[in-house]
């Protein structure tokens, strides 16, 4: 093959050195930089020559197994049982998990060898900018942060190696290519990107003057959206002080002035008057939560509204009738094994309802969809790919509500 | 203090019971053997690197290596590099294939020994 045919041929992950380095982003050896390579292209693999084969393993014998015991599946968790049972899937899954292992270790080992001088960034950051990160120490580490680290990290958001140490949110940003081969685009704000396109779309005349993101961790989806209403007032926030600090000096060396970083859980927002903002997201949040916390966030999202104000938030689609069960249950993989554990029962939620119970009417719901949105110069457009990766795909729903004036 | 750190607890487990799909046994193997696949890549690019930038610094053309025929001295030289590395590989069957052919009487453990020799009685004359 020569050069040419592999231009043209090529489809895949770019090279990672196409990640945007920020005025935080860790320092990487070359190793370091092809062990990321080496992970975005397995994942790619895993998804796109490894995981179709499941639902031929599923059609060609475990379906008729079941039927030949006389079983039947009453639903995904059903289906996800008998899929344990069989050998293809065992093989796809403990690669999965592996690959993911493995993203984890590769992006620890760059944040942690170098935890001292990426602390020492954030806090002439954070010592630059009073005001821009307001903590808040009586904030508590919610249960279903603390219970079992998401997506594999070890530490999850919250957890620091010695007082100032923001290694767990290097790692987490560092690695999101891996995770996604290059789906999420340069910052990784393929989601935001996606949400600001659908809203210019959707609600032309919306002039947002105060924005609030809850559970915004790097800030990576909220940035674009600062920065296309630079005269907003914008406010993120999270439960995880190392996540906020991190976010602060991320977005201030990126040049996005107009974000203040506040420590605050979702659920609880009395530091916020009624009425505080025109626009409040979460993006690609709700399944990181609990049922009561969700529920809480909905209730605090209404009160801080102000009428005519819209919220919305950005997941992977909820399993409805239509969704058949094989679906559900290759979805409900990241709830199990990916340490996702409210995914499952988010997805099955009435999310409508949800909001209706918050105090949002019926008529003002607001339901749609985006595709991140990245430079396809360099990175692949979850638009062209007719794929599936269950739950890992770069294509989501977006849910929300419009408060009556 | 960051690298020892590092050392430590770069390959730290993430809280939450972890899943075993295949017998732990195999699991436990298949993802070293995942890890060594993907330090073989890294290793594979580093190569890759070092054989294009001495490409463009015109040390080297890229065809040449796919033409390089190493003279018979070479040739050896690689050829024993490469019986070394399997042999070192694959101890674990030599020592097995070793064990088959000496027989059960040749195969004492050493905590059976340990026993023995401990005895006041010297069992030497056995």
């Amino acid at each position: 093959m020569n050069a040419t045919d592999t231009k043209t041929r090529y489809q895949g992950p770019p090279d990672y050195r196409t990640v945007g380095r920020h005025g935080v982003f860790p320092q990487t050896t070359h190793d370091e930089i092809e062990r990321f390579n080496y992970l975005a292209q397995m994942n790619r693999h895993l998804a796109t020559r490894v995981l179709p084969s499941v639902r031929t393993v599923f059609e060609k014998r475990v379906a008729p197994r079941v039927a030949a015991a006389g079983g039947r599946f009453a639903n995904r968790h059903d289906v996800r049982k008998a899929l344990l049972r069989d050998p293809y899937y065992q093989t796809w899954s403990a690669l999965r998990r592996m690959t993911m292992e493995q993203r984890q270790q590769a992006g620890r080992w760059v944040a942690v060898r170098q935890a001292e001088e990426l602390a020492a960034k954030v806090d002439r950051a954070v010592t630059d900018d009073p005001g821009g990160f307001v903590p808040d120490p009586a904030v508590k580490i919610p249960r279903y942060v603390s219970a079992v680290d998401h997506h594999c990290m070890p530490g999850s958001y919250h957890t620091e190696l010695f007082p100032g140490d923001v290694s767990a949110a290097s790692n987490y940003d560092s690695g999101i290519f891996a995770t996604t081969g290059g789906t999420l685009g340069r910052y990784s704000d393929g989601g935001g990107q996606a949400l600001l396109r659908w809203v210019h779309h959707n609600l032309p005349e919306f002039e947002p003057r105060d924005i609030l993101d809850i559970g915004a961790t790097l800030g990576h989806s909220l940035l674009p959206i600062a920065a296309a209403y630079p005269r907003a007032q914008v406010v993120a926030v999270d439960v995880s002080r190392p996540v906020l600090r991190y976010a602060l000096a991320r977005a201030r060396s990126l040049g996005i002035g107009n974000v203040r970083f506040v420590q605050a859980d979702g659920a609880d927002l009395s530091r916020f008057r009624d009425s505080s903002f025109d626009w409040v997201q979460t993006t690609m949040f709700l399944h990181e939560l609990s049922n009561p916390s969700m529920r809480a966030i909905m209730r605090e999202s209404f009160r801080v509204l102000r009428p005519g104000g819209v919220v919305l938030h950005v997941e992977q689609p909820q399993y409805t009738k239509a969704m058949p069960l094989f679906e559900q249950a290759m979805r409900d993989w990241d709830a199990f094994y990916n340490n996702e554990p409210f995914w499952s029962t988010m997805h099955e939620i009435d999310l409508a309802g949800l909001m209706i119970d918050a105090g949002f009417k019926k008529p003002d719901l607001i339901h749609g969809a985006a595709t991140a949105i990245v430079d396809r110069d360099v990175f692949p457009d979850a638009a062209d790919d007719r794929g599936e990766d269950y739950g890992r795909k770069a294509a989501w729903h977006v849910i929300g509500a419009r408060k009556a004036a | 203090m960051t690298v020892e750190t590092a050392l430590a607890t770069a390959s730290a487990k993430a809280a939450g019971k972890r899943p075993y799909f295949l017998a732990p046994e195999v699991e436990r193997v298949m993802a070293i053997a995942m890890a060594i696949a993907q330090e073989l890549a890294v290793a594979r690019a580093r190569i890759d690197t070092l054989e294009r930038l001495l490409e463009r610094k015109g040390l080297l053309d890229h065809a040449e290596i796919e033409r390089f025929t190493p003279t018979p001295d070479e040739a050896a030289q690689r050829g024993l590099w490469t019986q070394e590395y399997i042999a070192r590989v694959l101890r674990i069957v030599q020592q097995e294939a070793e064990n088959a052919a000496a027989g059960p009487d040749a195969d004492l453990a050493s905590e059976d020994v340990a026993v023995e020799v401990a005895r006041d009685a010297p069992s030497d004359s056995r």
